[in-house]
């Protein structure tokens, strides 16, 4: 292993990270915060239980998950296009570093940058709604599991890109979406059951159901499934991965 | 004596963009130990193709690469480690400081921190005094040299420049080739691709020629110029003629457009040169000389001709 190489790359990635801090990091706590205030105090004035807990309280978990999801993909697919775009890959390309190490280093930052926002989103949550946390290991083991998986798909997204509009394209058009059906405003039970069966299609709604559970115990699907769900995920990302580096798809030709 | 192992080997290199289209079609190449290497070739032969390969980049499509001994597949960690590579366009991060994106390059490479290195790449490049300002900042020639300065970060056995002086002024030129020449004084190998044929002339130990994906020549660069090393002689005349006299066939000289000199090609290395006799029957001829000159045939000449040829 050249862990020096992870090192750099991560540190590199990092240091990306607190020089732009305003819209890495305040960005989508601001727009967080939007949530509380429209969501959790507007609207959540008028809802005043869900499955027994504070419609404001109710929501935290699917607005962490909102901001880790699409910010590990934005992050990790910024990451790896943006070298592409400006044509330093040429460095990474020709170091005595394995495509693991240049994973890990990419996609170990973005996660750990998206792991950071969500708990300072989980904190300003709590200036707003009394929080609960049940199981803090679980909910840590979702989180980070969440951002991984999620930063290696942007991963993906950053190297299928060629171009700053397909770039933006899998976030707008099928991420935001499926998270916002996911459940992170609304219990599914909430649905009438046709709607609900094919909630039960959408992925991100697994990863938002285990998280919840960890806060509050209540689930939409049971946490072995959310669970299997996250790792079956993990594991298509890596196998996509492999196959990128294995060909030098989009990356050496 | 045994002959050192080349330290870098290309074998039946072939590379093919979809179906059909040769990039490089079975280039075999040896690169010696510690030598300059300067690469000739229009645009579109190859050469960065060939440099991308060996340095990992793109990915071969037939044949073999070794690196120091060391496939550039089957042991890419041990090639790629002794590999510094310059390419040809200026690929900065911008935000970064030369500081940072060099040291970035040493950890790249699996290399431990030092500073002090650093710190002597950055004064033989004269960017010492740049080293905490972002990359955005600096002038083209500044940011040919801090990429040179990424390639130099983790002590690299071979340096690939790939048209290293584009861009840069005379000044900053003959900088950078100070600095190659002390490279290769401590013992580097350098590989240089370049337009610039004069500089070929000047730097290289030896040259290669490449054309439509296919090398088709490398040789010492003394023995090339000698080889194909022509001279020119170059009659200027008292008065002006309009054609060669019939006499003079024999030499197959060439008139010169405005008619006062007459041009005459000939071989160093002949028994006889025939400048003697050419003298002679211009004498005879009637023809008055007001002056010579000699021109030896540069790179450029050998090079044009060997491209140009069918």
């Amino acid at each position: 292993m050249n862990y020096r190489a992870i090192r750099a790359i991560y540190l590199f990635e990092m240091a990306r990270t607190w020089r732009t801090l305003l819209q890495s990091i305040v960005s989508p706590v601001v727009s967080t915060s939007l949530y509380f205030v429209v969501f959790g105090a507007a609207i959540g004035s008028r809802i005043t239980e869900v499955e027994g807990v504070s419609y404001g309280t109710f929501i935290v978990p699917g607005l962490v998950m909102l901001s880790v999801l699409t910010q590990s993909i934005a992050n990790a697919s910024f990451g790896i296009y943006f070298p592409k775009f400006v044509g330093t890959i040429y460095e990474i390309l020709s170091a005595p570093v394995s495509y693991i190490e240049i994973v890990i280093g990419y996609v170990g930052a973005a996660a750990t940058k998206s792991i950071i926002l969500g708990l300072i989103i989980m904190a300003t949550a709590a200036l707003f709604v009394p929080l609960h946390i049940q199981h803090p290991w679980w909910m840590l083991t979702f989180l980070v599991l969440t951002a991984v998986t999620f930063s290696l798909f942007g991963f993906i997204i950053g190297i299928w890109a060629d171009g700053f509009e397909k770039l933006q394209m899998i976030p707008m058009l099928i991420v935001t979406p499926l998270t916002f059906l996911g459940g992170s405003f609304y219990s599914v039970n909430m649905l009438p059951s046709g709607w609900r069966t094919i909630t039960l299609l959408n992925p991100v709604v697994y990863l938002i159901s285990g998280f919840r559970w960890s806060f509050y115990e209540i689930a939409d699907v049971s946490v072995a499934l959310s669970l299997g769900m996250t790792l079956g995920f993990l594991a298509i990302c890596m196998a996509l991965v492999w196959w990128i580096f294995r060909t030098g798809y989009r990356l050496k030709n | 004596m045994l002959a050192m192992p080349p330290i870098i080997s290309v074998s039946n290199l072939s590379k093919i963009y979809g179906s059909d289209f040769k990039a490089l079609n079975n280039i075999n190449l040896d690169i010696k130990r510690g030598e300059i290497f300067a690469l000739l070739g229009p645009n579109g032969a190859g050469k960065t193709t060939l440099i991308s390969i060996i340095c990992g980049i793109a990915n071969l499509s037939e044949g073999s690469v070794t690196v120091g001994g060391h496939d550039i597949n089957r042991d890419y960690r041990a090639a790629r480690s002794l590999i510094g590579l310059v390419p040809q366009e200026l690929h900065t991060d911008s935000f970064e400081t030369v500081w940072a994106t060099v040291s970035f390059s040493r950890g790249l490479f699996g290399k431990p921190k030092n500073p002090a290195h650093i710190e002597k790449v950055l004064k033989d490049l004269s960017l010492w005094d740049k080293k905490d300002s972002k990359i955005i900042t600096l002038s083209g020639g500044m940011k040919r040299r801090v990429m040179i300065a990424k390639a130099l970060s983790h002590e690299p056995q071979i340096l690939f420049l790939d048209e290293p002086t584009a861009g840069v002024d005379v000044e900053l030129r003959k900088g950078m080739w100070d600095v190659v020449r002390a490279l290769q004084a401590s013992g580097v190998t350098i590989i240089l691709t370049t337009h610039y044929i004069q500089e070929a002339e000047e730097m290289a130990d030896r040259i290669g020629v490449i054309n439509k994906g296919e090398i088709i020549l490398v040789e010492d660069k003394a023995g090339l110029m000698q080889k194909l090393g022509k001279k020119e002689l170059k009659v200027h005349l008292q008065g002006r003629i309009d054609a060669i006299p019939a006499s003079l066939a024999a030499y197959n000289l060439e008139l010169s457009d405005d008619g006062h000199a007459v041009i005459y090609d000939y071989d160093t290395k002949g028994d006889r040169t025939g400048i003697t006799s050419l003298l002679n029957d211009l004498r005879n001829a009637g023809i008055r000389i007001s002056d010579l000159d000699t021109r030896q045939s540069s790179l450029e000449d050998i090079f044009v001709s060997l491209v140009r040829a069918p």
